[in-house]
C-alpha cells in the first residue's frame, strides 16, 4: 500500500519589481493562512530571479505576484521564462493594477488566474485552492 | 438646575417616550453605527458631547494656538489652497508636456512623481530597473533629465513638490544646478522634497540604507537648506501611504507625529540647533477619505495635537514652528476599478474634507486611477473638482464651517485622544526609529488593512459596484499607455551623458561623496551638489552609497 502523501499546500507570495505597494500581498498572505494554507511571504523588491530561487528552495506549490506599478507584463513574462527554465512548474496568479485589456495576454503567457483591484478573499482562495488542485 | 441639566432631562425623555417606541416599530438600519476609526456613533450629539469643553483652549481662533481652526488668520478668503496634481511618466518630455498642459487649465504648483529607479538609485540601464523606468513617475536618473523635464516652466516662480525620500539630496540638487544654470540662485527656490525616509520603513518601502544613516541623510537636507534655501520645505511628514497601506485615522496621524518627533530629535543633536531654527519648514501630508466629518476631525485633532507637542515637547517660540502646514491627496485605496467614473464623487467628498480640514495644498485622484495611470482628460476633471469646491461651493468663505458642530469637535476630540496614546506607546518603545526597527507600526497597520478587508468580505463596509450595487462587467476606460520609446531615449541619453562628460571630474566627485559619507560629521548636500554638477548619475551615487552605508531588509512583520 502506497503511503499517501501529506497535503503541504504551500505558496509563495511576493511583490515583484521595484514596486513597494505591499497592502495587496500581506492581506492575501494572512488570507490565504487563515484559510489553511502554508504561506512564503517574500516582501517587496524581489526579482524573477529571486523569486524562481525562493520556489525551489522552499518547494512551492503555487506562486502569486502583485504588481501595482504598471510593470507587469515584461516582469510576469521573464518570471515564467525563468521558471520554466530551472523546472519550476507550478501555477502563477497575478494581482494589482492591471488595466482589462492586459488580462488576457497574461493568460496568454501562461498566468493562472489574474486578480484585479476589488477581488474578494473569498475568490482569492478559491483560485489558489484551483490552482493548486488542478495542478495534483 | 443648569441648562446642560436641563438637556439631559430632555434627551432622557425624548430617548424614551420618542425613540424607543419609534425604534421598536421601524429598527434602526444597523445595531451599531461605527466611524473608519470604530468610534460608535451617537444618534444625536448635543452640547452634552462637548460639556466640559473650554472654546479658546480647544479651539482658539484661526492662525491662534492652539491653530484648531486654521494656521492662518485669513484662511481661504486669503490665499486658496494650492492645486498641485501629482504627475510625472515616461521620459523628461512627456512629463514637461503633461506639466506645461496642467498649468495651461489652472494648476497652480508642480508635483513630480519619480520612477521608482529615480527612488531607488538605479539608472534606467540597471538590470533591477529596466522593467520600471518611467511607469510610474518620470525617469530622472541625471541632471540632464531635470532640465528637460523644467523646459519653458519658470523655476522663479512656480512652486515645485517632490515626491522623493532615498534620493532626495540627488534630486533636489539636480534642480538646484539646473536653476543655476538658467540664472535662479537656489535661495529663491520655492518647494517640498517628501524626504520622509521613515514612512518607507513603514509603509512605502521605497528604502535604501539602513535607518541610521537614512536619517542623517533625511536630516543633513533639513539642515542644509535651513542656511541655504529659506523658501524650501525640506520634508513633508507623511501619513497618506500609512492610510493607504491600512492606518486608521488615529494611527495615522500619530505614526506621523512620532515621525516627526524623531526627525526633530535627530535635527537639533545633528545641527546643534535650536528647534526654531528649521522646525517652521516641516510640512505634512495626509489622505483624506470618503467618511467627511471624521475626516476633518482628524485633520482639526493633527493641528491641535502638532502644535501642542511643537510647543510643550519641544519648547518652541515661533509659532510658526506650532502651524501643521499640510498637503493632503484624496485616498488612492478607495478608487474601485469597478464603475470608475464612481470615482468622480468619491474623490469630490474627498476634496471636499480635505478643504473643510483647512489643507494648504490639495491633489485630487483621477478615477482611472485603479486601471492605470490618469490620461489628460481624467487630470483635467480632477483639476475641475477643485476649482468647483473653490469657486462655486461657498466653503470656502468661512474659516472652519465645522466648527462647533457637536458631532465633529466630539469626533476631534476622539481621534486625537486615540492618537495620543499612539504617540505615547511609541515613546515608550524609544521613538519611532526603534519601533519601525521592531516592526510595530508596520505590524499595526497591516493588522488594520486586513481587519478592513474582512469587514469588506462580510459587507460591513459597503463599497459602492465592489460588494454592493455591483456590475458584471468592467466598462471600459480610455487607459494611459506609457510609451516604451521613452526607455529607450532616456536609456540612449544616459549612454551619451557618461561618454561626454569629464570623467575625472566625476570620479573624483564620486570619492567626495564616498569621503563625506564615511565621515558622520559632513553634510551630504555639498558633495552630492557636486557629483551631480559634473554629470554623475543617480545610480552612480546610490552605488557609492550603498558601499559605505549598507542596504536595508525589512524586519519579519508577520
Amino acid at each position: 500500500m502506497s503511503q499517501e502523501k501529506p497535503v503541504r499546500k504551500k505558496i509563495l507570495i511576493a511583490k515583484l519589481g521595484l514596486d513597494g505597494h505591499d497592502r495587496g500581498a500581506k492581506v492575501i498572505t494572512m488570507a490565504l493562512r487563515d484559510a489553511g494554507f502554508r504561506v512564503v511571504y517574500l516582501g517587496v523588491h524581489q526579482s524573477p530571479e529571486s523569486l524562481v530561487r525562493v520556489a525551489l528552495e522552499e518547494d512551492v506549490e503555487a506562486i502569486g505576484v502583485s504588481i501595482l506599478s504598471g510593470s507587469h507584463e515584461e516582469l510576469v513574462s521573464d518570471l515564467i521564462k525563468l521558471a520554466r527554465e530551472r523546472g519550476v512548474n507550478v501555477p502563477i496568479v497575478v494581482g494589482g493594477i492591471i488595466p482589462p485589456e492586459d488580462v488576457l495576454k497574461l493568460k496568454e503567457l501562461g498566468v493562472f488566474e489574474v486578480l484585479p483591484p476589488g477581488t474578494p478573499l473569498a475568490k482569492v482562495v478559491e483560485v489558489f485552492s484551483r490552482a493548486i488542485g488542478e495542478r495534483r | 438646575m443648569t441648562d446642560l441639566e436641563k438637556l439631559r432631562r430632555k434627551i432622557s425623555e425624548w430617548e424614551s417616550e420618542v425613540v424607543l417606541p419609534l425604534v421598536k416599530k421601524v429598527p434602526e438600519r444597523k445595531k451599531v453605527f461605527t466611524t473608519e476609526e470604530g468610534l460608535e456613533v451617537k444618534r444625536v450629539y448635543t452640547p452634552l458631547d462637548v460639556e466640559k469643553w473650554d472654546y479658546l483652549e480647544k479651539l482658539g481662533l484661526p492662525g491662534t494656538y492652539p491653530f484648531t481652526r486654521g494656521i492662518y488668520p485669513t484662511m481661504y478668503r486669503g490665499r486658496p489652497w494650492t492645486i498641485r496634481q501629482y504627475a510625472g511618466y515616461g521620459s523628461a518630455e512627456d512629463t514637461n508636456e503633461r506639466y506645461r498642459y496642467l498649468l495651461s487649465i489652472g494648476q497652480t504648483g508642480l508635483s513630480i512623481a519619480f520612477d521608482l529607479p529615480t527612488q531607488l538609485g538605479y539608472d534606467p540601464d540597471h538590470p533591477l530597473a529596466w522593467y520600471e523606468v518611467g511607469k510610474v513617475g518620470v525617469s530622472v536618473p541625471a541632471v540632464t533629465e531635470m532640465d528637460i523635464v523644467f523646459r519653458d516652466i519658470p523655476m522663479e516662480k512656480i512652486s515645485t513638490s517632490m515626491t522623493i525620500n532615498a534620493t532626495a539630496i540627488e534630486i533636489l540638487a539636480m534642480y538646484v544646478a539646473v536653476a543655476e544654470s538658467r540664472g535662479v540662485p537656489r535661495a529663491v527656490l520655492d518647494g517640498t522634497t517628501q524626504n520622509d525616509i521613515l514612512k518607507e520603513y513603514i509603509a512605502r518601502n521605497n528604502y535604501i540604507y539602513p535607518p541610521e544613516p537614512s536619517m542623517r541623510y533625511s536630516v543633513d537636507l533639513i539642515l542644509y537648506t535651513a542656511k541655504e534655501m529659506p523658501k524650501w520645505n525640506p520634508i513633508s511628514i507623511s501619513g497618506y501611504h500609512m492610510e493607504e497601506a491600512g492606518a486608521t485615522p488615529a494611527m495615522e496621524i500619530a505614526f506621523t507625529f512620532a515621525d516627526a518627533v524623531e526627525y526633530i530629535r535627530w535635527a537639533k543633536e545633528r545641527g546643534r540647533v535650536d528647534v526654531d531654527a528649521f522646525a517652521p519648514k516641516l510640512t505634512f501630508f495626509f489622505a483624506a477619505r470618503t467618511n467627511l466629518f471624521e475626516q476633518v476631525a482628524k485633520f482639526r485633532a493633527a493641528r491641535r495635537m502638532w502644535a501642542r507637542i511643537m510647543k510643550e515637547w519641544f519648547g518652541a517660540k515661533d509659532s510658526r514652528s506650532m502651524v501643521l502646514r499640510f498637503h493632503t491627496q484624496t485616498a488612492g485605496v478607495t478608487l474601485t476599478a469597478q464603475q470608475p467614473m464612481v470615482n468622480i464623487i468619491r474623490t469630490t467628498l474627498q476634496a471636499l474634507a480635505a478643504v473643510l480640514g483647512g489643507t494648504q495644498s490639495l491633489h485630487v485622484n483621477s478615477y482611472d486611477e485603479a486601471l492605470s495611470l490618469p490620461t489628460e482628460e481624467s487630470v483635467k476633471l480632477s483639476v475641475r473638482v477643485q476649482q468647483v469646491l473653490l469657486y462655486e461651493s461657498g466653503v470656502v468663505d468661512t474659516i472652519d464651517p465645522l466648527g462647533g458642530s457637536y458631532y465633529v469637535e466630539w469626533l476631534t476630540d476622539q481621534i486625537e485622544e486615540r492618537a495620543w496614546k499612539y504617540l505615547e506607546e511609541i515613546e515608550k518603545m524609544g521613538g519611532m526609529l526603534r519601533a519601525v526597527k521592531l516592526g510595530y507600526p508596520q505590524r499595526e497597520i497591516a493588522r488594520a488593512a486586513y481587519e478592513w478587508q474582512l469587514k469588506v468580505e462580510n459587507g460591513e463596509v459597503p463599497i459602492v459596484g465592489v460588494n454592493t450595487f455591483a456590475e458584471p462587467e468592467v466598462p471600459k476606460v480610455k487607459i494611459l499607455k506609457v510609451d516604451p520609446v521613452a526607455r529607450e531615449r532616456v536609456v540612449s541619453r544616459l549612454r551619451k551623458l557618461r561618454g561626454s562628460r569629464d570623467g575625472i571630474k566625476v570620479r573624483d566627485a564620486l570619492d567626495g561623496v564616498r569621503r563625506a559619507a564615511e565621515r558622520e560629521e559632513v553634510n551630504m548636500f555639498t558633495p552630492i551638489y557636486e557629483a551631480v554638477k559634473v554629470g554623475a548619475t543617480i545610480g552612480e551615487i546610490s552605488e557609492v552609497l550603498r558601499e559605505v552605508w549598507g542596504e536595508w531588509r525589512a524586519p519579519e512583520v508577520f
